[in-house]
This record gives C-alpha cells, structure tokens and sequence, in this order.
C-alpha cells in the first residue's frame, strides 16, 4: 500500500526532503543484519510505499510539493535530482509568486479556494498511480501561513475528496521563543482546524529536536538542516516496513491504518508524539552496545515521566499503584497518563524482547483493556545504521503542556486585540478566532481529566 | 518571485536612491557570477534587449542584456536626475522613468504636496502603470524621501496617497529621512508634521532615519580606521558606508557615506526576498509581525557589523558581539535608545553563515535586558538568509517597533508648536491652492494621537502582568 506525501510550505518542504533522504539511505545502506530475503522484501516495501519506479533509474517520490513562493521548491527539487538515488517528479509541484506573509488568513482564505483545483489535480494524479493507496502524510508547520494556513484547508480538501482515506498531519511547533511573532495565533487556527479533518496529528517540536541536536548529537553550530536530520530519522523508525502482525507475517500492508488503528480510538484525542532512541552521532555508533531491556526501560520511563529525550530522565517519577482510588485530580501532576501507545522495536534479537513492563494497567486510562491500549511491532531488519533501535508513538498528555502554553500566549495575545486587523482583512473575523479557542480549551481539557 | 519598485522623490531620495541602485548592482555582480538574469535580479531590474531601443518586451531568463532599474524619479528642479543621467548609472536608468520640473518646492511641503501633486498627477498614475506592468508579480513600492523639504515630503506623501488609491494590495514601505533639531530649513517641522499625518494613514511600515546618527556611525569609523586600533587591514567594500567597488569612481560628496547605509538597509531589508536561506523572511511578513496596530508602523533599524576586518576566521564571540550591537544607541539609524523603552515587537535578519543555534543562543542572551509588552513577550520575527552582503561573511539587520521612537514624536511635534503659536511662514502654505488652516490642525492632531498611543503602551511598562482569565470549559 502507498502513501502519498503532502509537502506544505517551506518548512515541510525541507522537511520532506530530508524524509526521503533517510528512507533512501537506510535501504541504501548497510544491509541491515538480517537475511538477504528479509533485506530485499524491506527494500521492496519501502519502495512500493514511498517511491514509484520509473523506467529511467532513480525511483521517484510519491510526493506533491506545495508553496506559495518558489525559492524553496526549487531549491528542494535540484537538490534531490543531485543526490542520484531519488528524485521529485518535476510536474508534481505547485508555488506561486508571492508567499503567505506568515498569515493564516491569507494561506486559508485567500490562497486555498484560488488554487484548490490545482492542488488537487496533482494529488489526484499521485493518487491515482498508487495500486493501493493506503492515505496522506501532510507535512506543515504551525507557525508560518502557508504550511499552516494553506495546510488546514488543503487537509479539509483532502478529508473531502477521500472521505475514506487515512490522513496523517505531521506538524512542527515552533520554538517557544518567536520564531514568528504570530505563530501562537497561527498554532491556534491551525490546530482547530486540523482536529475536525485529521486522522491524527503527529507532532515535533524545535525545541526538543534542537536540544537532542545539542546534547546528544553533539553537533556545536545547529542547523535547520541538523534539526530536519534528526526529525527525518524519528519518521523513518515509524514508517519503515514493519511486521504488525508478529514473526513470519510480511510487512504491514496498511501502514497508515495500522497507526491509526492502535492510536486513535477516540476522534476527540489525536495528539500523537513520537520518541526515538538510541540517538547519537554517527561516529559514536561504533562504540556503543545497547542492551533491548535497558532501552525498553529507558524507553518506558521515558513514557512516564515525560522526557523528550534519552537525557535527563526523572526516575522519580511512577505511576500510582493499582487498586488505589485515586481520582484523576490526585494523580501527581507530572505523570504522564496514556490513552494508547505503540512500540516499534527494529534490529537484532527483536523477537525475545519482553514488553510487559508497558502493559502496566497503572500506565493507561481505564477506559480501554491494557491489552488494547498497548501494541509492538517488531523488525529484524536494522534501521539507519542502528544495530538497535526503538520507537514509542504515544498518544498520551505528552503534549498537553505545550498546548497550553500556545493557547494562553495567543489569548493573551488575543485579549489586546494586537495583530487582529491583518487576519480580519482577509475574512478572518474575531468570532473565528473564539471558536478556535473554544474547540482547543476543549482538547485541553480532555487531555488533562485523563 | 515578486518585483520591487524604488519612488525616488526630491534631493535626498534621489542621492540617496542613487546609492542604492549602485550598490544593488555591485551586490548582484558579486553573487551573480554567472551573467544570466536571474530571479533574484529581477526583483529590482529589469532586462532589456538593447536592439529594439528598449522599447521591446523584457527578455527573461538568458544573459543579461542591459539592466534598467525598476524605479520612478521625481524631483522638482532639475539638478540632482541631471548629475544621476550624466554619471556612471545612466544606463541603469529608462529616461522615461523621469519626473522633473525646474523650479523646486521651495522647501515648502504645501507646494510639493497640493500644488505639484495637482499638475502632475497624471502623469505619475502613468509611469507608476508602466512600471507596474513590467511586473510579473509587484509587491512591494519602496519610497524614499527626506521630510524637512518640500518637494521630497509634499510630493512625496502625494504620490504615497496615489499608490494606495491605484495599487492597494501593493505594500508601500517609507524610508524617511526626518530633521534634526539644527536643520537650517526653517519650514523643516511644518513640512514633516504635514508629511507625518500622510504617514500614518497611507504607509504600511515607515523607516524613520536621522541624519544625526548617521553622521555618527560615519564618524565612528573614520576613528576606528585612522586611530589604528584595529590590528588587521579593515577591508574597504565592508565598510556599510563604503562605494568601493561600486560604478561610482568620482570623488565621494559628502553625503555619499551617509546615503550608503540607508541603501545597505534597503538591500538588506530585501535580501531574504532575492536571496535563498533556511528561513525565509518576505516583505509581507515584515509588515505582518511588526505591525500590531495599523498606525504603529514605525520601525527603528539598526545595522552590524559597520565593517568586517580581514582576517578569515570568525569566532563566535565576534558573532555574539554582531548581535549585542545591534541593540545599542549607537547603532541604531535614528537617536532613540530601545534598550531602555518598551517593545512591541522586533524583527532579526541575519545574513550570511550564521544557522539557527546562533540566533537561539543571542536571543537567549538578549532576552532579559528588553523589555517586551506584556502580550507580545516572545515577540521576535526571524530571518535567516544565506547570501551574506559584500564584504562581510555575516551581517544583522534588526527593526525595532519601539516605543523609543516616541522622543522623536515629541521634539518634532515641539518645533512644529513653536513655529505654529507664532503663526510664523504660516502664509507661504495658506497662499496655495487647496491648502487651509483645518490641514495644520489635523496633521498635528494626527501626530498627538499617534503620540498618546505610544504613551498608553509605555504606561504598561514594569507593570504587574496580569495575565487575561482563559475560556472556561464545561465539564
């Protein structure tokens, strides 16, 4: 099954970019400590998902790239067809001339009806080269006004025209110091927006890339380059071919639905986020020997007490014990409740991987059977040079802090009336911006009674 | 990619736009090795096929025949276009692009303004189209001007109200070159107090500079540069008040050095827009983050570094110290101190071989010794451009919307008065068509409103936060 990828705005157009370049290199790569057969079935997999094959060598990416200005598109398909391993198609792009201007508005209302046609010709054309399609993974941020703006009603156009089809947005929050100085008012509109189309929203955050880059990559002068590296490789350990259905079944054929199946089964929580480890410079691989339980453990207490990386963890932190009454309010606030989670283990001796420490009842919210709220996928073909590496795609108050965070800063905004007049002329209205509030209050709220 | 069109108006937006079109091109020779017409020149330049006598269409793509700017001069008296056609730029310039008289404005703004704006009104709807129409996808017009005169603030503001009536969804940016306190043109606060009130109402983000600080930023590298302090040779083409390299090879007039560092704004202004980066920062998106309320446009600039010595190898250190200057007084383009004043918003463009860690780490750093309205205190807008300017592996260009430009306000509206209660030259404006008493008493009024805004948001100030109570949900 295929998946067709959304390219919106700049930043998910070099994000996108560097998505392939992981998915490309790791088939690429070393052969993956595993059989020659299992070897040639990942590869073909992940080409069939990603790529279309194309008569004159380099596979081609399943991709439609969307801006509104053309600089970053351009420079995002030369350097593609430099690499030599894939390309872009060269008609599957759509800019314009002049950018969003970091308005929502202006990406929603104004650019979003003009160039829906167009937009959606070329989905429908990636779409239809697809002998199965298996959904959409859209790749925007929050903070600009075309990935943001342009993105929301891009992802209703497709919720509208595959009313049957999964649709998987991949968003950035910005840095939580400015990037841009409306991206609060953005974040909020978009993600509103998003909620009512979207299957589920997988979130990166800057900040945290940008401290992985730091502290455990090492890297002194970061980049966006670095940053989109590190998010490229988190995606890749998600959607690399992998066995859903335990040891001797192929690779999943309905990856999308898949994740959606296990994560989501409440529309109004669809807020995923995603941890990876081992996360180190490629140097240092070499060196260093990983153990599955001490992973898994890490891992785990990674889950609990909401660390965003593989650096300092707060051990202290531990789940209520069964049995006890405690009711939700009580609950220490900085344990991290899930509703559902997903392991995805790749490499060596996956197989004899013990996972019951995440099966815990004490972890999940009552309302699903731990059984249910919990699954593994196991692969033993290595992953991007890792000889082991795990995955942990949760949908739990990971992200109820920064939503919060978002939301108060635009309200405060908000309050003043600052920046108003630039959203109401192009035909966003105040009452717009109350409803977005609300919905949003209302996810927050979910999220924390968990 | 879009185009941007320069309105030079009177003396000082002439010289000074003189030197922009000089060093815009000495930038694109510099980055544009290849001699092919590119996007990025097409922004400011169009391409003509000499042949058909420059009346033929433009040629895109392919190599550059003969570069015409995009631009409008307008100037009242002859002198200053004359000197521009019979210099080394001629050929940069579509001597149809030309608006002149021979008399001057006298310094008196109602001339420029009523009188000069009535004559030649349509013959600048006219050009202003034609230029328009060599525009693929026109963005953005640039005016430059000075306030204290009468032909660069009358006509000027005129053809500012022009532009909004023709071309409203095109931006209209101001760089405004205001008076010092010793202007020896007497009329300098009626003419910029009348100039202001066209400001406020028809600008979508003003560049106000004063050719004090200026004069300063000249002189502190004269001293640098002769005390010999500086261990290594400084090169001479990173010098932000420098020509060299440019086609300018007379002898330089005094004001060169200084209409230098407005034209290195303007090209810095505009570089995320030309040029590629990692983060992006368009002209639309200026005017988006720093304006929060339409009449607050007014956005204090500074410049670092004022020159780069020779020595190849960066320290970070010198890069921190980039930013750290571009916050003081005495970088910044008109005499105003944000440091000490209330932000409302501030935009960084970097350029050149700086990545995000770099910018992180200085805002980190700066962060808690400005002082940020209390619903905007994360309030920064950033750029991050690849191409570097000539000279220098990395530049900075910060735009301030700070109360710090409220002084300025009050010494402008404080001259005007004094002139005003004595009715002094009060005759040379009435005496004009068009023009009566009620236009004094709005355009002060216009600038004490616009005063009163910025004392409401200093009164908040290192006040307590109180944050506003959120939506609450229903369980």
């Amino acid at each position: 099954m295929s998946v067709v990828t959304v390219q919106l705005g700049q930043c998910g157009n070099q994000i996108g970019h560097e998505v392939f370049n992981a998915l490309c290199s790791d088939i690429h790569g070393t052969h993956g400590l595993c059989s020659k057969k299992e070897n040639e079935s990942y590869h073909d997999c992940c080409k069939e998902r990603f790529f279309c094959k194309e008569e004159s060598g380099a596979p081609i990416a399943r991709a439609v790239l969307v801006d509104m200005e053309p600089k970053v598109i351009s420079q995002t398909l030369s350097m593609a067809a430099r690499s030599g391993h894939w390309k872009y198609n060269s008609h599957s792009h759509f800019c314009q001339k002049q950018g969003s201007g970091n308005n929502w508005a202006n990406g929603y209302s104004v650019h979003g009806p003009r160039h829906k046609e167009a937009i959606m010709n070329l989905v429908q054309k990636e779409a239809e080269k697809c002998d199965r399609l298996g959904g959409f993974f859209t790749i925007m941020s929050m903070a600009g006004g075309t990935g943001s703006g342009l993105g929301a009603f891009v992802t209703q156009c497709l919720r509208d025209a595959f009313p049957t089809s999964f649709i998987l947005n991949h968003v950035i929050w910005p840095y939580g110091t400015g990037e841009v100085i409306v991206q609060n008012y953005n974040s909020v509109l978009t993600l509103s927006h998003l909620y009512q189309s979207s299957d589920a929203l997988l979130v990166h955050e800057n900040d945290v890339i940008h401290k992985i880059c730091a502290q455990l990559m090492n890297i002194k002068q970061i980049s966006f380059r670095d940053v989109n590296q590190v998010i490229a490789h988190q995606l890749g350990s998600v959607f690399q071919p992998t066995h859903t259905a335990g040891e001797g079944s192929g690779y999943s054929r309905n990856p999308l639905g898949d994740l959606m199946e296990t994560l989501v089964p409440h529309p109004e929580f669809k807020l995923l986020g995603l941890r990876n480890i081992p996360q180190m410079p490629e140097n240092s691989l070499a060196y260093s020997t990983f153990s599955w339980p001490g992973l898994i453990k890490h891992l785990r207490q990674m889950l609990i007490a909401n660390a965003k990386m593989e650096e300092g963890i707060d051990w202290q932190v531990r789940p209520p014990h069964p049995g006890s009454s405690i009711p939700s309010t009580n609950k220490p606030l900085h344990f991290n409740t899930s509703i559902a989670n997903l392991v995805i283990l790749r490499g060596k001796d996956v197989h004899d991987v013990d996972l019951g420490s995440f099966q815990d009842p004490s972890l999940y919210t009552s309302w699903l059977n731990p059984q249910d709220a919990f699954n593994a996928w196991k692969t033993p073909r290595a992953f991007n040079k890792y000889e082991k590496s795990a995955s942990l795609v949760s949908n739990s108050q990971f992200l109820l802090k920064p939503l919060d965070s978002i939301v108060g800063k635009a309200w405060n905004m908000f309050a003043s009336k600052a920046y108003l007049h630039q959203y109401t002329k192009f035909g966003i209205q105040e009452e717009d911006f109350l409803d977005c509030f609300t919905t949003l209050e209302q996810v927050i709220s979910s999220y924390t009674n968990l | 990619m879009t185009q941007s069109v320069v309105v030079q108006v009177g003396q000082c937006g002439n010289q000074v736009g003189c030197r922009f079109w000089d060093l815009a091109l000495r930038e694109h020779a510099a980055v544009n090795k290849k001699g092919i017409y590119d996007e990025a020149l097409s922004s400011f330049f169009r391409n003509i096929d000499t042949r058909s006598g420059g009346n033929g269409p433009d040629t895109y793509k392919g190599k550059i025949c003969s570069l015409k700017a995009r631009a409008l001069l307008i100037d009242m008296e002859e002198g200053v276009v004359n000197e521009i056609l019979q210099g080394p730029l001629r050929d940069v310039f579509d001597s149809k692009q030309l608006i002149t008289d021979v008399s001057g404005s006298g310094n008196n703004w109602a001339v420029g303004h009523k009188l000069y704006g009535c004559q030649y009104r349509e013959n600048i709807v006219e050009k202003l189209r034609k230029t328009a129409e060599h525009c693929d996808c026109l963005q953005c017009f640039f005016i430059i001007h000075s306030m204290g005169g009468g032909t660069g603030s009358g006509l000027g503001t005129f053809v500012l109200n022009l532009l909004e009536e023709e071309f409203p969804e095109v931006y209209r940016f101001v760089t405004s070159v205001y008076p010092s306190g010793e202007d020896d043109v007497i009329t300098s606060p009626y003419n910029s107090v009348l100039a202001m009130k066209e400001l406020n109402e028809h600008a979508d983000c003003v560049l106000p500079i004063e050719n004090e600080s200026l004069f300063e930023i000249v002189n502190k590298i004269h001293q640098m540069i002769n005390s010999g302090k500086l261990g290594s040779t400084v090169k001479q083409n990173s010098l932000v008040t420098s020509s060299a390299g440019s086609a300018k090879t007379l002898q330089e007039r005094p004001f060169d050095a200084m209409n230098n560092i407005i034209a290195n704004l303007l090209l810095n202004l505009t570089s995320s827009a030309r040029f590629e980066g990692s983060l992006n920062m368009d002209l639309n998106e200026i005017s988006m983050n720093l304006v929060p309320f339409p009449r607050l446009h007014y956005l204090v600039s500074s410049l670092t570094p004022l020159y780069t010595l020779a020595d190849v190898n960066v320290p970070s250190r010198r890069l921190d110290q980039m930013f750290s200057d571009a916050f003081s007084r005495d970088h910044q383009l008109i005499r105003a101190d944000p440091k000490h004043s209330l932000y409302l918003a501030c935009a960084l463009l970097v350029r050149g071989n700086v990545q995000v860690s770099d910018l992180r780490r200085n805002i980190e750093r700066l962060k808690p010794s400005l002082h940020f309205v209390s619903w905007n205190q994360e309030g920064w807008k950033t750029g991050l451009c690849s191409v570097p300017p000539v000279g220098h592996s990395h530049s900075l260009l910060a735009l301030a919307n700070n109360t710090c430009v409220k002084p300025t306000f009050i010494e402008l509206k404080d001259r005007f008065m004094k002139l005003y209660k004595k009715k002094a030259h009060l005759h040379h404006y009435l005496q004009i068509d068009g023009m009566e008493q009620s236009c004094f008493s709005e355009a002060i009024s216009s600038l004490s409103d616009l005063i009163e805004e910025y004392d409401e948001l200093d009164a908040t100030k290192g006040g307590p936060r109180i944050d506003p109570s959120r939506l609450k949900i229903a369980v």
